[in-house]
Protein backbone atom coordinates (compact mmCIF):
# COMPACT_ATOMS: atom_id res chain seq x y z
CA UNK A 1 0.00 0.00 0.00
CA UNK A 2 2.19 2.58 0.79
CA UNK A 3 5.13 0.83 -0.26
CA UNK A 4 7.84 2.61 -2.59
CA UNK A 5 8.90 1.28 -5.92
CA UNK A 6 12.57 2.75 -7.54
CA UNK A 7 12.45 0.92 -11.57
CA UNK A 8 14.77 1.72 -14.13
CA UNK A 9 13.31 2.19 -17.26
CA UNK A 10 14.80 2.60 -21.04
CA UNK A 11 18.13 3.59 -21.00
CA UNK A 12 17.90 7.08 -19.33
CA UNK A 13 14.90 7.08 -16.75
CA UNK A 14 14.69 6.14 -13.26
CA UNK A 15 10.87 6.21 -11.77
CA UNK A 16 9.85 6.28 -8.09
CA UNK A 17 6.21 5.58 -7.22
CA UNK A 18 5.15 6.02 -3.57
CA UNK A 19 1.64 6.38 -1.47
CA UNK A 20 1.17 8.86 0.94
CA UNK A 21 -2.08 8.98 3.77
CA UNK A 22 -2.34 12.36 3.13
CA UNK A 23 -4.30 15.17 0.07
CA UNK A 24 -2.13 16.36 -2.29
CA UNK A 25 -2.28 19.75 -1.52
CA UNK A 26 0.03 18.73 1.42
CA UNK A 27 2.35 16.73 -0.19
CA UNK A 28 3.22 18.87 -2.80
CA UNK A 29 3.50 21.62 0.09
CA UNK A 30 6.08 19.50 1.92
CA UNK A 31 7.97 19.09 -1.42
CA UNK A 32 7.81 23.30 -2.49
CA UNK A 33 7.72 25.06 0.90
CA UNK A 34 11.53 25.13 2.33
CA UNK A 35 10.47 25.07 6.03
CA UNK A 36 8.60 21.90 5.36
CA UNK A 37 11.46 20.50 3.23
CA UNK A 38 13.74 20.92 6.08
CA UNK A 39 11.91 18.84 8.09
CA UNK A 40 12.10 15.34 5.82
CA UNK A 41 14.68 15.81 2.75
CA UNK A 42 17.64 14.76 4.77
CA UNK A 43 18.82 11.20 4.02
CA UNK A 44 20.88 9.34 6.57
CA UNK A 45 20.48 10.03 10.16
CA UNK A 46 22.21 12.81 11.70
CA UNK A 47 22.12 14.64 8.47
CA UNK A 48 20.38 18.48 8.50
CA UNK A 49 19.36 20.66 5.44
CA UNK A 50 20.88 24.34 6.81
CA UNK A 51 20.56 26.35 3.50
CA UNK A 52 16.98 25.19 1.47
CA UNK A 53 15.64 27.81 -1.23
CA UNK A 54 12.76 26.69 -3.43
CA UNK A 55 11.16 29.41 -5.53
CA UNK A 56 8.54 27.68 -6.56
CA UNK A 57 7.43 29.55 -9.66
CA UNK A 58 8.48 28.42 -13.38
CA UNK A 59 12.36 29.62 -13.18
CA UNK A 60 12.34 30.08 -9.78
CA UNK A 61 16.02 28.61 -8.34
CA UNK A 62 16.56 25.44 -5.94
CA UNK A 63 19.26 24.96 -3.55
CA UNK A 64 19.50 22.67 -1.16
CA UNK A 65 22.79 22.16 1.31
CA UNK A 66 22.90 19.24 3.57
CA UNK A 67 25.58 18.96 6.68
CA UNK A 68 26.49 15.54 8.59
CA UNK A 69 27.09 17.95 11.26
CA UNK A 70 30.90 17.55 11.61
CA UNK A 71 31.92 19.54 8.74
CA UNK A 72 31.04 17.18 5.44
CA UNK A 73 27.85 17.87 3.31
CA UNK A 74 26.91 19.13 0.04
CA UNK A 75 24.41 20.88 -2.18
CA UNK A 76 22.06 20.59 -4.93
CA UNK A 77 20.86 23.15 -7.69
CA UNK A 78 18.26 23.94 -9.48
CA UNK A 79 15.44 25.52 -11.42
CA UNK A 80 11.46 25.17 -11.62
CA UNK A 81 10.37 25.13 -15.25
CA UNK A 82 6.67 24.49 -14.32
CA UNK A 83 4.32 24.17 -11.70
CA UNK A 84 0.37 23.08 -10.94
CA UNK A 85 -0.62 23.27 -7.59
CA UNK A 86 -0.81 20.81 -6.32
CA UNK A 87 -0.63 18.45 -9.15
CA UNK A 88 2.39 18.60 -10.79
CA UNK A 89 6.40 19.88 -10.72
CA UNK A 90 8.57 20.15 -13.20
CA UNK A 91 12.43 20.90 -12.41
CA UNK A 92 15.99 20.43 -13.22
CA UNK A 93 18.60 19.60 -10.60
CA UNK A 94 22.15 18.55 -10.37
CA UNK A 95 24.24 17.23 -7.66
CA UNK A 96 27.88 19.29 -6.20
CA UNK A 97 29.94 16.80 -4.94
CA UNK A 98 31.45 19.39 -5.31
CA UNK A 99 31.94 19.05 -9.60
CA UNK A 100 28.17 19.23 -10.59
CA UNK A 101 26.82 16.45 -12.00
CA UNK A 102 24.69 16.80 -15.76
CA UNK A 103 20.95 18.14 -15.28
CA UNK A 104 18.62 15.48 -13.85
CA UNK A 105 15.20 16.74 -15.35
CA UNK A 106 12.50 15.77 -12.64
CA UNK A 107 8.85 15.27 -13.35
CA UNK A 108 6.80 14.77 -10.13
CA UNK A 109 3.36 13.96 -10.51
CA UNK A 110 0.69 14.04 -6.86
CA UNK A 111 -2.71 11.82 -7.63
CA UNK A 112 -5.23 11.71 -5.68
CA UNK A 113 -6.64 8.01 -4.43
CA UNK A 114 -8.64 6.42 -2.32
CA UNK A 115 -6.37 6.39 0.47
CA UNK A 116 -4.52 9.56 -0.11
CA UNK A 117 -1.67 10.89 -2.87
CA UNK A 118 -0.07 8.59 -5.03
CA UNK A 119 3.41 10.22 -5.63
CA UNK A 120 5.09 9.72 -9.36
CA UNK A 121 8.68 11.00 -9.77
CA UNK A 122 10.40 10.50 -13.28
CA UNK A 123 13.59 11.10 -13.76
CA UNK A 124 15.21 11.34 -17.03
CA UNK A 125 18.87 11.57 -17.26
CA UNK A 126 20.98 12.98 -20.51
CA UNK A 127 22.10 9.49 -21.09
CA UNK A 128 22.71 6.05 -19.73
CA UNK A 129 26.00 6.25 -18.21
CA UNK A 130 24.79 9.54 -16.22
CA UNK A 131 21.63 7.53 -15.04
CA UNK A 132 24.71 4.27 -14.03
CA UNK A 133 26.85 6.93 -12.25
CA UNK A 134 23.52 9.01 -10.20
CA UNK A 135 22.14 4.90 -9.20
CA UNK A 136 25.76 3.66 -8.30
CA UNK A 137 26.84 7.40 -6.22
CA UNK A 138 23.66 6.93 -4.31
CA UNK A 139 25.51 4.60 -2.50
CA UNK A 140 27.45 7.11 -0.63
CA UNK A 141 24.24 7.86 1.66
CA UNK A 142 22.78 4.16 2.35
CA UNK A 143 26.33 3.13 2.99
CA UNK A 144 26.81 6.33 5.65
CA UNK A 145 23.68 4.91 7.37
CA UNK A 146 24.27 1.71 7.89
CA UNK A 147 27.74 2.81 9.06
CA UNK A 148 25.58 4.80 11.74
CA UNK A 149 23.34 1.86 12.54
CA UNK A 150 26.77 -0.33 13.29
CA UNK A 151 28.08 2.00 15.37
CA UNK A 152 24.93 2.29 17.62
CA UNK A 153 24.52 -1.67 17.42
CA UNK A 154 28.12 -1.97 18.78
CA UNK A 155 27.69 0.42 21.57
CA UNK A 156 24.83 -0.85 22.71
CA UNK A 157 26.29 -4.27 22.52
CA UNK B 1 38.40 -3.42 -6.62
CA UNK B 2 36.22 -2.37 -3.43
CA UNK B 3 32.79 -2.17 -3.06
CA UNK B 4 31.91 0.69 -4.43
CA UNK B 5 34.31 0.69 -7.87
CA UNK B 6 32.51 -2.38 -8.55
CA UNK B 7 29.69 -1.63 -8.44
CA UNK B 8 30.21 1.83 -10.26
CA UNK B 9 31.71 -0.72 -12.98
CA UNK B 10 28.62 -3.24 -13.22
CA UNK B 11 26.27 -0.33 -13.50
CA UNK B 12 28.04 1.70 -16.62
CA UNK B 13 28.55 -1.92 -17.97
CA UNK B 14 24.73 -2.42 -18.04
CA UNK B 15 24.58 0.93 -19.53
CA UNK B 16 25.65 -0.72 -22.93
CA UNK B 17 21.70 -2.83 -24.58
CA UNK B 18 24.12 -5.27 -26.34
CA UNK B 19 25.96 -6.15 -23.03
CA UNK B 20 22.32 -6.47 -21.47
CA UNK B 21 21.65 -8.37 -24.23
CA UNK B 22 24.64 -10.58 -23.68
CA UNK B 23 24.00 -10.94 -19.70
CA UNK B 24 20.36 -11.92 -21.09
CA UNK B 25 21.48 -14.58 -23.18
CA UNK B 26 23.94 -15.99 -20.50
CA UNK B 27 21.10 -15.92 -18.27
CA UNK B 28 19.70 -18.66 -19.71
CA UNK B 29 23.13 -20.71 -19.38
CA UNK B 30 26.88 -21.02 -20.50
CA UNK B 31 27.77 -19.69 -23.92
CA UNK B 32 31.27 -19.70 -25.91
CA UNK B 33 32.32 -16.06 -27.45
CA UNK B 34 31.49 -17.97 -30.87
CA UNK B 35 27.85 -18.89 -29.71
CA UNK B 36 27.21 -15.40 -28.22
CA UNK B 37 28.43 -13.55 -31.79
CA UNK B 38 25.72 -15.65 -33.57
CA UNK B 39 22.53 -14.08 -32.85
CA UNK B 40 24.15 -10.64 -32.13
CA UNK B 41 25.11 -10.62 -35.61
CA UNK B 42 28.78 -8.78 -34.48
CA UNK B 43 32.34 -10.22 -35.12
CA UNK B 44 33.88 -12.30 -31.66
CA UNK B 45 36.51 -9.45 -31.36
CA UNK B 46 33.88 -7.19 -30.73
CA UNK B 47 31.32 -9.82 -28.36
CA UNK B 48 34.75 -10.49 -26.39
CA UNK B 49 35.60 -6.74 -25.68
CA UNK B 50 32.01 -6.76 -24.15
CA UNK B 51 32.43 -9.76 -22.68
CA UNK B 52 35.87 -8.21 -20.89
CA UNK B 53 33.73 -5.54 -19.62
CA UNK B 54 31.07 -7.60 -17.96
CA UNK B 55 33.85 -9.48 -16.34
CA UNK B 56 35.97 -6.97 -15.33
CA UNK B 57 32.73 -5.64 -13.79
CA UNK B 58 31.97 -8.58 -12.01
CA UNK B 59 28.70 -9.87 -13.79
CA UNK B 60 30.64 -12.34 -15.85
CA UNK B 61 33.02 -15.24 -15.35
CA UNK B 62 35.26 -17.52 -17.77
CA UNK B 63 35.11 -21.64 -17.28
CA UNK B 64 38.41 -23.06 -19.03
CA UNK B 65 37.35 -26.43 -20.76
CA UNK B 66 40.37 -27.67 -22.87
CA UNK B 67 40.36 -25.18 -25.95
CA UNK B 68 37.17 -23.72 -25.16
CA UNK B 69 36.20 -20.71 -23.14
CA UNK B 70 32.49 -20.74 -22.09
CA UNK B 71 31.36 -17.49 -20.15
CA UNK B 72 28.86 -17.63 -17.47
CA UNK B 73 26.54 -14.80 -15.35
CA UNK B 74 28.26 -14.11 -11.63
CA UNK B 75 25.23 -14.46 -9.54
CA UNK B 76 27.61 -12.75 -7.11
CA UNK B 77 28.07 -9.69 -9.15
CA UNK B 78 23.63 -9.69 -9.86
CA UNK B 79 23.32 -9.96 -6.16
CA UNK B 80 25.78 -7.15 -5.62
CA UNK B 81 23.56 -4.81 -7.38
CA UNK B 82 20.70 -6.20 -6.41
CA UNK B 83 21.33 -5.60 -2.61
CA UNK B 84 22.59 -2.62 -3.76
CA UNK B 85 19.22 -0.98 -4.89
CA UNK B 86 17.30 -2.22 -2.22
CA UNK B 87 19.77 -0.36 0.03
CA UNK B 88 18.96 2.86 -2.13
CA UNK B 89 15.20 2.04 -1.72
CA UNK B 90 15.25 1.74 2.10
CA UNK B 91 17.17 5.47 1.69
CA UNK B 92 14.91 6.58 0.34
CA UNK B 93 12.27 4.99 2.44
CA UNK B 94 13.93 7.09 5.38
CA UNK B 95 13.04 10.24 3.88
CA UNK B 96 9.26 9.54 3.24
CA UNK B 97 8.99 7.94 6.24
CA UNK B 98 10.02 11.31 7.73
CA UNK B 99 7.52 12.83 4.96
CA UNK B 100 4.79 10.38 6.43
CA UNK B 101 5.31 11.86 10.09
CA UNK B 102 5.52 15.29 8.90
CA UNK B 103 2.19 15.07 6.78
CA UNK B 104 0.29 13.16 9.69
CA UNK B 105 0.40 16.86 11.50
CA UNK B 106 0.05 18.78 8.25
CA UNK B 107 -3.55 16.76 7.86
CA UNK B 108 -4.29 17.41 11.53
CA UNK B 109 -3.87 21.03 11.13
CA UNK B 110 -5.88 21.49 8.03
CA UNK B 111 -8.84 19.39 9.66
CA UNK B 112 -8.73 21.95 12.96
CA UNK B 113 -8.91 24.89 10.57
CA UNK B 114 -11.68 23.37 8.40
CA UNK B 115 -13.66 22.41 11.54
CA UNK B 116 -12.94 26.01 13.15
CA UNK B 117 -14.51 27.68 10.00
Amino acid sequence: MKKMTLQTEGDTHVVVTRSFAASPESVYRAHTEPALIQQWMLGPDGWTMPVCISEARPGGRIRYEWSDGNGRGFHLTGEYIDLQPYSHIVHVERMHLPDPTPDNHVDTRFEADRTGTLMTVRMTLPDAKTRAAMLASGMEGGMEASYARLERMLQHS
Amino acid sequence: MNEATRLNAAFAALADPTRRAILARLASGEATVRELAEPFEMTQPAISQHLKVLEDAGLVLTRIEGTKRPRRIAKEGIEAMDEWLAMLRKALEKNYARLDKLLAVMENARRRKGAQR
